[in-house]
């Protein structure tokens, strides 16, 4: 076991035109369960294949510790992957399927048995070995693919590639627990690829999201959701995304749409910003204060468990969300307050700052 | 079996789909005469034609006036006949070969074949081309090819010391050519078929055999040749049924001949029905010929279908 390190790795499918993954270093501690996270087509499933050795990167070095493998093929690695629907050999038993990595790399035959025998005992299989694998159900068979990957030695991560988009919901539940006792147990990496954010951080030590082919934020699941570094992380995180208005920073003040928000916590060049809040960190009231905009109600979700308001803040649309059966009604005005701290700006997408209270008007 | 509803025109149909109550399903036998015209056709081109050879095989005709009822005796004399039954044996003998050949040879070329880029259009048409030949034309190609005084094939395997091919004289260089004949003609189709089964293959599955360190071989033995099953039970028919009747490529070629070396059934055939005007024993060869056919096909098919369960 050992970290994965990747130096400078960027792959290009069209000779260096375009980049499916844009060079980066990285590196995927030994042990912790990963989450990459990011929309269809941003460069998560490239990056796998990079890391199991099925796509030589067009740039950069791949490293096991403190063997590099950037040419070193699949077979060599000792990389388990589960791919997005069951990859089976249909015509073998369960056994064999399991049992077909050991003997392509002959094992003993004793060797061979013991471990298909701790492998099926630890995935629930023992009562299915001698199925044939194509007779069993999908969420089983993506169990007994992912036993292929694990019932060899040394394995260095477990990269699993949207593993249960073709399972039953209610399997997938299973499914996921399974997964993460396996890390209990096994201690190996794991590397789950998927474009669900809550599958990625109930599952995930580590959250890590790619958008066109750049890790854009890497961290606990609270952190994204707390304080996002880049704009995409904060529309792409929770449910609905975070609110973003169009601002403009001057003399150390942020407006929207010629209102003042706030104050900028750290001197910033005057200019054009976006000042992200989420629905979360903002609420409804009848008294102004700082952070915060005068608003008003356009409109009520009700979602049970709680609200979502929409208002216009300054002009612009903005969501808020309020208790269940919050009293508001469309047409009212009022004013939005931010919670302090969780209100950011960002230009050119990326994080720049932060808006805090006005002086002496801080509410 | 009853019919229970007319066929209709779907459009008219959802027309009046909201008022129609489900108790109230309506019956029209009328229906029937919709299948009409196919019965129309196969009776003319397949049945009335049938009809008309056990016609003749029951029969001893001396002129279109002047004929007797046989009965069996037809068949018992064919099915004693030596020249048929050596003609039989030739036959099934070929079409061993041909599948034990072709067969493997074909999937060998399907999974040597590209499975992207230009190459793949350009290995699609060298491949096809020789299934874009009509028979007799194949027949002539090869009957000059493997001359060995102007034929390019011929005389190139006569030029190795101590090889004397002449497929006009030898009962062995005849039946040879004959089958490369037939492998370089018909190969090319259980390649296509075997292709296209082969790229259907999803590439996570090889993704996933490069994972588990599986070999070329393991990687063809466990997922290319299961995928395979289907199409290779049509391809096994098709080349059976195919050889198995085999006229016109060795009636060009060699004329059954040198002596009976490539008298195959269907040449026989045509040299008693057509040559002698034998009618009642072409007849009944015809019909059992036919039975054969479909007896054989009918094993292969049971035997290939059963054994993926």
């Amino acid at each position: 076991m050992a970290d994965i390190r990747l130096e400078d790795v960027g792959h290009s499918y069209d000779g260096g035109r375009t980049w499916a993954v844009r060079p980066m270093t990285w590196t995927w501690r030994s042990g912790r369960a990963y989450a990459l996270l990011g929309p269809s087509g941003c460069g998560k499933t490239t990056l796998l294949n990079i890391m199991s050795g099925l796509i030589t990167p067009t740039t950069g070095r791949v490293w096991f510790g403190e063997r590099e493998v950037t040419s070193v093929p699949t077979a060599g690695r000792n990389i388990a992957q589960v791919f997005q629907f069951p990859v089976l050999y249909e015509e073998m038993s369960v056994y064999d399927n399991l049992a077909f990595p050991l003997r392509n790399r002959r094992y003993p035959k004793d060797e061979v048995d013991r471990r298909v025998r701790a492998v099926s005992r630890m995935l629930g299989l023992d009562a299915h070995l001698g199925r044939r694998s194509r007779r069993l159900d999908p969420g089983r068979q993506q169990i007994v693919s992912l036993g292929r990957g694990l019932v060899r030695s040394d394995v260095a991560a477990v990269l699993l590639d949207e593993p249960l988009t073709v399972v039953d919901p209610a399997v997938r539940w299973t499914l996921r627990s399974t997964l993460k006792e396996i890390h209990r147990d096994t201690g190996h990496t794991l590397v789950y690829v998927t474009h669900d954010q809550t599958e990625a951080l109930t599952f995930a030590d580590e959250v890590v999201v790619l958008k066109d082919g750049a890790i854009v934020q890497a961290g606990e699941p609270a952190e994204l959701f707390l304080s996002p570094a880049h704009e995409f992380v904060g529309h792409f995180i929770g449910s609905p995304g975070m609110n973003t208005l169009p601002g403009e920073v001057a003399d150390g003040l942020v407006r929207v749409g010629g209102q003042v928000v706030g104050r900028v916590d750290e001197p910033l060049p005057p200019g054009p910003v976006r000042v992200g809040v989420r629905p979360e960190f903002a609420r409804l009231g009848d008294g102004p204060g700082s952070p915060g905009l005068p608003a008003e109600v356009t409109g009520v979700d009700r979602m049970g468990a709680y609200d979502l308001v929409h208002v216009r803040a300054a002009g612009h649309p903005l969501v808020a969300r309020a208790e269940a059966g919050s009293p508001y009604e469309p047409g009212a005005a009022g004013f939005v307050r931010f919670t302090t701290g969780r209100v950011f700006l960002f230009r050119d997408a990326v994080r720049c700052g932060q808006v805090v209270p006005l002086n002496g008007r801080a509410g | 079996m009853t019919l229970t509803e007319p066929v209709k025109d779907p459009v008219a149909a959802a027309a009046d789909e909201p008022d129609r109550r489900p108790e109230a399903k309506p019956k029209d036998n009328r229906a029937w005469l919709l299948v009409l015209p196919v019965v129309v056709c196969v009776t003319f081109t397949a049945l009335i034609p049938l009809m008309t050879v056990v016609n003749y095989s029951v029969q001893d005709i001396f002129s279109p006036s002047d004929r007797i009822f046989v009965g069996l005796e037809w068949f018992r004399s064919v099915t004693r006949d030596p020249e048929v039954r050596g003609a039989f044996l030739r036959t099934l003998l070929f079409s061993a070969q041909v599948l034990l050949i072709e067969i493997p040879l074909g999937v060998a070329i399907a999974v040597a074949m590209p499975r992207r880029g230009w190459t793949v259009s350009a290995a699609l048409v060298v491949v096809a081309l020789p299934l874009l030949i009509p028979w007799n034309v194949v027949g002539t190609i090869w009957q000059i090819f493997a001359r060995g005084d102007i034929g390019l094939g011929g005389w190139a395997i006569n030029q190795v010391p101590g090889v004397d091919f002449n497929y006009t004289l030898d009962s062995t260089d005849a039946w040879i050519t004959v089958l490369v004949m037939d492998v370089w003609h018909w190969t090319p189709l259980v390649a296509l078929l075997a292709y296209a089964a082969l790229r259907s293959i999803p590439e996570p599955y090889f993704q996933a055999a490069q994972i588990d360190g599986a070999s070329a071989w393991a990687t063809f033995r466990r997922i290319q040749l299961p995928r395979l099953r289907g199409v290779l039970t049509i391809a096994i028919l098709l080349r059976f049924m195919d050889s198995f009747m085999i006229y016109t490529e060795p009636f060009v070629v060699t004329g059954g001949g040198p002596g009976n070396a490539t008298s195959f059934l269907s040449v026989l055939l045509s040299k008693i029905a057509v040559g002698q005007f034998d009618l009642g024993p072409a007849g009944a060869f015809s019909l059992l010929y036919f039975l054969i056919v479909q007896i054989v096909s009918y094993v292969f098919f049971t035997v290939l279908t059963r054994s993926g369960r």
